[in-house]
């Protein structure tokens, strides 16, 4: 089958659905690509590159092609050119845009989206919603700091002391941590706040404070954040007016897919901010989080903060973006594609490729059964963490009377004992003490040389039978001597051998100049 | 000329000095070869020393006794001693130079065995030698015996299971506890009997000597029979620790402090790692030595549903490890069968290279005998200081970006820390799955040691290389 690329038609548009890379991966699967001539321009991808990857650089009857892979859901004039028995892959956020699966049906394609691909493990390489908003969550940052009067991190200079940033992100999904790490490696004070309280750990692990609020929520159960109860909404509306009124920056990531954003950050907040400080809205293509966030735009409050609401994040980094869409997309083919053969099947009994399906030969598939995250339970026995099975202890009464007992008992021993065996055993006792002090202090990684080495040593249980050698009577003594004798030199040698050649392996690294 | 006794113990006390040192040396890697050279000094001057005196004999004068001098056995003595401890010596060195570092487990094992077998011999050559303390001096036999023959069988099993001579599941006799015990009483009975018979009556004390060191070699073959391979580093560092107060043992019945120093130290040396062992596998001493550890079946085991893993070949790896900061590897016995450690080695160095920090971690029982993985490691030339033990690297881990599991399945395990109904849960592990990706290398989705199925490769942010560690490991450096 032939693959179509067209170029995105959408203005401010630079991503582009394959690139050179993921092309010769789709090649692989047996299609033939066709790219439209400077479809990769804007994202730094030459047509050059495309042809040398296999490709054929086309015009606009790209749009003939059996399957199209695109970025942006089609045009109403993009819609008109699709012919009956046509596939076309992209982003289409079919529960927001119905018109669009009704033209899309009338037209007799199938139409599978990238914005619905289960949130299950098996389908996160195809996850175009993960890949991107991890870059959209990078370019935030970095679009805050354009806008930001100061720096990030904190210093102290001859010229002045420089505090650092406080950065507030809400919503630590993947746009949210990718948004932390970030402004973190920038030098900034992150914190962050999601209604999952078990993504705390996440947001420290990227280098965030997580804040809390003191209300029971429950568990996720699809990998999304739901909409939340009143009370938890009221405890959460305290929190950011207390933030927003300290932090120089907040980044809002607050987005349900194929849902109005939830208004976060009210006026009155907005308003209490620090002049010059900045607002990144995320969610502003759905209505937005923040109060005043106008999609595409860059808006200034009477009070001077700016509130930016680009909706076009990832694709202000097109090279990056059109490459992991590009990889999102093979994955996706990789699927349908089994037979590597080129030819695109679809099996609906497969979550994933029932998810992504919205309209098939012009039959509506929207919305596909719900999907159960299998991970979902797991996370209810987190709880469980950590706990040790317990275990019996002997109580210190025990252990006293024991230790009592063993000492009377080798009191009695001792007291029919003859001197020297008690002079010998003070000798035993004195080594043993020895002996677990200094094996104590035994680095690890040396546990194998310090056994051979005690297997080397203890070999000097051939001094016993050399002193039984070779005296005239029972000359089987002297044979039983000698057997001792050999082995235990095999000990002796062999053990300080292996030692000797083991600890010559152990080389620190070498310093580089 | 005679030696005099008090010269040869000035001797023996130095050699004992030497050991200790030699033990503390080995602290630290950069004393650790000094550590050797003093067991060798050590070593060389009680050898000396003793091999004079069994050939010139011994005048015990000055220690104010009358008896006890011991005649020299002259130039028949000393023939024969040269030619044992040539004979031992050749074999000795032959072997530690050829021996494979991941064949370790295996010499370490026999060597216990020697150790053993020379103790049961000294013991009853010296029954029939007089003594003062004729009491005193049977038990001293007895024991002596007893423990040399089950270091020796027992070590020789452990041998044979380390080198897959024999299968290394365990072996679970009906009543098997009470075999062992019964073998224990016996032994107590016997060495009663043996201390009341008076020395005229030969017959049946040869006869008690004889049935105690029968039962005590089949007390030690029935008791690492029973230990199934996984608890290898225990039975080891167990055996070494036996070898030990066998020569400690030996000590007391020939009346002498070197070997009563010298076994205290291997003996204590050895359970003090048997315990390091344990407790990283979170049991007790008790349960590993009793044996049969796996075959009684967890709760938990059977029909969750842990989800799908995924897979990732090694071009993906390699692209993953190349865009990594930080990747740690925990590698376990798989990549000891797989002789996988050169592999892992050269993919370190390219590594580092690339400006990529490299690290190790390093669970107490990976392996099948403590410190395995440092030594096979330090044999490719990984610098030792970038091998870290568990607990130096685990809060790392969340950082980590990349970690390379290979040939670890139990000791990765999260369900010891989640599933409290695990046979092995509380046992304290890698937590690898805390790191951004982990990439698992085995052969197939099959269990580990304990039987326990791993929720890690079920997890995420894991990914599962399949085959063979080191075509595998390979693979990913020709991909980069």
């Amino acid at each position: 089958m032939r693959i179509g690329v067209p170029k995105e038609s959408r203005p401010g548009e630079a991503r582009v659905a394959a690139t050179p890379k993921t092309v010769e991966q789709l090649i692989g699967l047996g299609y033939a690509v066709f790219v439209e001539s400077g479809a990769g321009a804007a994202a730094s991808y030459e047509d050059a590159a495309y042809q040398q990857a296999g490709a054929d650089v086309v015009d606009d009857s790209v749009w003939g092609a059996d399957v199209l892979l695109k970025i942006n859901a089609p045009t109403d004039d993009e819609v008109a050119r699709l012919r009956k028995g046509q596939t076309i892959i992209s982003l289409l956020a079919p529960g927001l845009n119905p018109d669009l699966v009704q033209r899309l049906s009338e037209r007799g394609v199938t139409a599978l989206a990238m914005d619905a691909v289960p949130r299950i493990s098996r389908a996160q390489a195809l996850d175009v919603l993960s890949s991107m908003a991890n870059l959209g969550g990078y370019r935030a940052v970095i679009e805050a700091a354009n806008e930001f009067g100061g720096m990030f991190t904190g210093q102290v200079t001859a010229a002045g002391k420089m505090p650092p940033a406080k950065v507030l992100i809400v919503g630590a999904g993947v746009a949210g941590l990718a948004a932390i790490g970030t402004a973190n490696s920038l030098g900034a004070i992150v914190r962050a706040f999601d209604a999952r309280p078990e993504v705390a750990e996440q947001v420290e692990s990227m280098g965030g404070e997580f804040l809390r609020i003191d209300v029971k929520t429950e568990v996720s159960a699809d990998g999304y954040a739901k909409e939340m109860g009143e009370d938890f909404n009221a405890k959460a509306a305290e929190l950011y007016a207390a933030q927003a009124k300290d932090v120089d920056i907040i980044v809002t990531t607050a987005l349900i897919p194929g849902k109005p954003a939830p208004r976060l950050i009210t006026e009155e907040m907005v308003a209490s901010m620090k002049p010059g400080s900045v607002v990144v809205d995320m969610a502003a293509s759905n209505g937005g989080n923040v109060a005043g966030s106008v999609a595409d735009q860059r808006v200034v409050t009477a009070n001077g903060v700016k509130i930016l609401g680009y909706t076009d994040l990832p694709g202000r980094l097109p090279t990056q973006a059109s490459q992991l869409f590009g990889t999102n997309l093979v994955n996706l083919l990789k699927l349908l594609t089994p037979e590597k053969d080129g030819q695109l099947t679809l099996d609906f009994e497969d979550v994933v490729q029932r998810g992504v399906t919205v309209v098939h030969e012009g039959e509506v598939m929207w919305p596909p059964p719900p999907v159960q995250v299998s991970a979902a339970p797991a996370a209810a026995a987190a709880p469980a963490a950590y706990e040790k099975p317990e275990k019996k202890k002997m109580s210190g009464t025990t252990k006293l009377v024991m230790a009592a007992i063993g000492a009377l008992a080798f009191l009695g021993v001792a007291a029919v004992s003859p001197q020297p065996f008690l002079g010998h055993f003070m000798v035993f006792m004195l080594s043993v003490v020895i002996g677990f002090y200094v094996i104590g202090n035994v680095h690890h990684a040396l546990h194998t040389p310090l056994m051979s080495v005690t297997n080397a040593i203890s070999g000097i249980i051939l001094v016993g039978a050399l002193l039984q050698i070779g005296h005239t009577g029972k000359l089987w003594i002297s044979v039983l001597a000698f057997i001792g004798i050999l082995v235990a030199s095999i000990n002796v040698f062999g053990g300080f051998t292996v030692t000797q050649r083991m600890l010559g392996m152990f080389k620190r690294e070498e310093v580089r100049s | 000329m005679s030696i005099t006794m008090t010269l040869m113990q000035g001797a023996y006390i130095i050699a004992g000095l030497l050991f200790i040192l030699a033990l503390a040396g080995l602290s630290k890697h950069e004393t650790a070869p000094n550590g050797n050279k003093f067991g060798i000094v050590g070593m060389t001057i009680a050898l000396i020393v003793t091999v004079y005196a069994a050939v010139a004999g011994i005048d015990v004068a000055p220690l104010g006794k009358s008896v006890g001098d011991r005649a020299g056995t002259g130039m028949v003595g000393l023939g024969l001693i040269a030619g044992a401890m040539a004979v031992g010596a050749a074999i000795g060195i032959w072997r530690a130079r050829r021996v494979e570092m991941t064949g370790m487990p295996e010499l370490i094992a026999l060597l216990h065995s020697f150790v053993g077998i020379a103790a049961v011999l000294v013991g009853w050559n010296s029954s029939y030698e007089t003594a003062e303390y004729p009491a005193i001096h049977d038990v001293e036999v007895f024991v002596g015996v007893f423990i040399g023959a089950v270091t020796f069988t027992g070590s020789i099993v452990a041998y044979l299971k380390l080198s897959a001579k024999i299968k290394s599941a365990p072996l679970v006799l009906p009543a098997r506890h009470w075999m062992n015990l019964g073998a224990i009483a016996a032994f107590f009975v016997m060495t009663v009997i043996y201390t009341l018979t008076p020395h005229e009556n030969v017959m049946l004390r040869q006869s008690l000597l004889g049935a105690t060191t029968v039962i005590a070699l089949l007390l030690g073959w029935h008791l690492v029979a029973s230990i199934g391979g996984g608890d290898m580093p225990v039975v080891v560092s167990m055996l070494n620790s036996y070898s030990g107060w066998a020569a400690a043992a030996a000590g007391f019945l020939l009346d002498n402090d070197l070997l009563i120093i010298t076994g205290a130290l291997v003996g204590s040396s050895g359970a003090f790692l048997s315990y390091i062992m344990c407790r990283a596998m979170n049991r007790s001493f008790i349960s590993v030595i009793a044996g049969g550890f796996g075959v009684e079946s967890g709760t938990s085991a059977g029909d969750v549903d842990y989800g799908e893993h995924r897979e990732i070949n090694a071009e993906g790896a390699a692209a993953l490890l190349t865009e990594a900061r930080s990747v740690v590897i925990t590698p376990g016995y798989g990549m000891a069968t797989a002789q996988a450690q050169y592999a892992v080695a050269e993919l370190t160095r390219k590594l580092r290279e690339r400006g990529i920090d490299v690290r190790f971690g390093i669970h107490p029982v990976a392996g099948r005998l403590p410190g395995h993985m440092n030594v096979l490691l330090a044999e490719a030339k990984v610098p030792y200081d970038i091998v870290l033990e568990m607990d130096e690297i685990n809060d790392d881990l969340a950082a980590t970006d990349v970690v390379l599991v290979i040939g670890a399945n139990d000791t990765v395990n999260p369900a010891a820390m989640d599933d409290p109904g695990s046979p092995i849960a509380g046992m304290p592990v890698l937590r690898v799955w805390e790191a951004k990706d982990v990439i698992v290398f085995k052969r197939s989705m099959a269990t580990g040691y304990a039987g326990v199925q791993n929720p890690l490769f079920f997890k995420e942010n894991s990914q599962m290389l399949f085959g063979d560690a080191k075509a595998r490991v390979e693979d990913i450096l020709a991909a980069l």
